[in-house]
């Protein structure tokens, strides 16, 4: 059955986009990422264009977040004050996003630059995973790994503004937070993702926050961030298509909850190796998209004068 | 003073006359096209007869049918890639002031038979003719290669093509041609222009109007996005919202 998507301007098959949803739902299920780094690239490859890849993405990681928070909120997992400075960082950082975007769009060079920033990041983080989850293979072998220390002491908190963060035990600057929010704001309004993948390593590693409540935390502010960068996308370029986000939404819903089921039966270490291949896999295809000569040369964008 | 009036009436139909000797009727399957969400494409029938008041000397030249459909046109950027630092990227682009969106040639003979190269040109019924690129030269070295590139990928996709001898002609009198719209259609006024030639020459020239319409759900959308952005931003949002937030409660009474 083929449906016409009214933003997009193109006709595709419903199945292969609610199959495209269902996959990356399983994987959001399985791993609890939101999915958006996965989705866009794939939406990218069935020829859905960037513009509209992004800002549809965003749209979709603002359900599978909404879906995710309700369970951290009832878990008292959320840390709003945090939650609140990072979403004014994130806010600012998303604002200069599609501001970077719609000007990159009228030079031509927005998929170019999209396509590098998926390469970069779905590199980084692919190899990263990799590595960790390597690791923790080994260790769990090895048996007795070494404890970390519970309190330590970075550099970060040696900064002014200091704010007392009572549900993660802190007391720490403000600016560490308020940057991390907009770089990860700025990624969501040039990706289309949450940045799940940056701010937990970032509230973890280099906030020091405590793991039960960075997933709830991360999961609020990516909901308000991705909500906004939605919206200015809708507003500044017209790209939000609507009936692609209900057709993925539907196919991640049920996706999700498929993969959560999975998720119990496999083990963690080798997942996280699984999905750590798959990132690269994906990484590894944008990039042979730059790196091989193409085979046609030329495009064209209609309705817009340079 | 009457008498020269009727001499010259008389003259003037006499020099009209033969000019239109031959004219089209002609009708369209349909003049209204509505994109819907299950929308693949659309066929669209051209018929018509040509009327004359007289019977067709048998040494004239051979009558032949041209039928040209136009979509709205805009203006074009046309991108090149090339590499540079190790990775492909849009360097050089040409902007073409307008070009249609779609645009079928279909004739009842080769088209160089059909039409001499003066009545391609005064009609602009070519697809180079029908694209106006006016003042590119200064934009890239080689611009012309742009136009070719533009007129090469809407061929790719359907949007422009050349359909000769595809006219279905009967005892030069009625004819037909099936002109097929793709899927990406674009919204607006389509032109069909029907000629009848011969030895080249136009005779008569007859001009209908498609309208191509999103329709229904469609069209809602695309008029929300592009007249209420915000509104359908803040929509886009609380369907997000109710899916995630359905789904987890769904799931929730399911498993109990």
């Amino acid at each position: 059955m083929q449906l016409y998507l009214p933003i997009a301007e193109l006709s595709v098959n419903a199945f292969a986009l609610l199959g495209l949803g269902g996959i990356v739902g399983v994987l959001s299920g399985m791993f609890g990422v939101g999915g958006g780094f996965i989705i866009t690239p794939l939406l990218f490859f069935m020829g859905i264009p960037p513009a509209v890849a992004v800002a549809t993405g965003a749209n979709l990681v603002v359900a599978s977040s909404v879906s995710g928070v309700l369970a951290q909120l009832k878990r008292k997992a959320v840390d709003f004050r945090m939650g609140f400075v990072l979403l004014a960082g994130g806010l600012l950082g998303s604002a200069f996003g599609i501001w970077v975007f719609a000007w990159l769009t009228t030079l031509g060079q927005i998929d170019l630059f999209v396509q590098l920033s998926y390469v970069l990041f779905l590199g980084l983080i692919g190899a990263m995973m990799l590595r960790e989850s390597l690791g923790a293979l080994m260790r769990s072998r090895k048996a007795n790994a070494p404890i970390r220390r519970s309190h330590v002491h970075y550099s970060v908190h040696k900064l002014p503004l200091k704010v007392k963060f009572r549900a993660s035990g802190l007391y720490i600057s403000v600016i560490p937070p308020l940057l991390a929010g907009a770089s990860v704001g700025f990624l969501s309004a040039i990706m289309g993702v949450g940045g799940g993948f940056i701010m937990v390593p970032v509230m973890i590693y280099l906030l020091g926050m405590p793991t039960k409540v960075v997933v709830g935390t991360s999961l609020f502010q990516i909901i308000f961030v991705t909500a906004f960068t939605t919206v200015m996308h809708a507003v500044t370029s017209q790209s939000v298509d609507m009936v692609l986000a209900f057709v993925l939404i539907i196919g991640g819903v049920i996706g999700a909850q498929i993969g959560t089921r999975l998720g119990v039966k496999l083990k963690a270490e080798q997942l996280r190796i699984l999905l750590a291949l798959m990132v690269l896999a994906v990484c590894l295809r944008i990039a042979l998209d730059l790196l091989l000569t193409p085979d046609e040369l030329y495009s064209i964008t209609r309705g817009v004068a340079i | 003073m009457t008498l020269r009036l009727i001499s010259l009436a008389v003259a003037a139909l006499l020099c009209a006359l033969p000019a239109r000797s031959e004219t089209i009727v002609a009708g369209l399957s349909q003049d209204m096209v509505s994109i819907t969400t299950n929308f693949t494409g659309s066929e669209i029938l051209i018929y018509g007869a040509v009327k004359r008041e007289a019977p067709v000397p048998p040494d004239d030249a051979p009558l032949e049918v041209v039928v040209t459909v136009q979509g709205p046109s805009a203006p074009v950027v046309v991108r090149r890639k090339e590499r540079r630092y190790g990775i492909w990227m849009n360097t050089e682009a040409v902007n073409i002031s307008q070009a249609p969106s779609f645009y079928v040639i279909a004739s009842s003979a080769p088209m160089d038979l059909a039409m001499s190269d003066t009545e391609k040109l005064r009609h602009s019924v070519t697809i180079p003719r029908a694209i106006r690129a006016v003042g590119i030269a200064s934009e890239a070295e080689d611009a012309p290669n742009f136009v070719d590139a533009l007129v090469r990928l809407e061929e790719e996709r359907g949007d422009y093509a050349m359909a000769e001898n595809s006219v279905i002609l009967v005892e030069e009198t009625l004819f037909r041609a099936d002109i097929a719209l793709p899927a990406n259609l674009t919204e607006g006024n389509y032109i069909v222009r029907l000629f009848i030639t011969r030895d080249g020459a136009v005779v008569d020239l007859h001009e209908e109007v498609i309208i191509v319409n999103k329709a229904g759900f469609e069209r809602l959308i695309h008029v929300l996005a592009h007249d209420q952005p915000l509104l359908y931003g803040l929509l886009s949002l609380l369907l997000a919202v109710i899916a995630g937030w359905g789904a987890s409660a769904g799931f929730a009474l399911l498993r109990r």
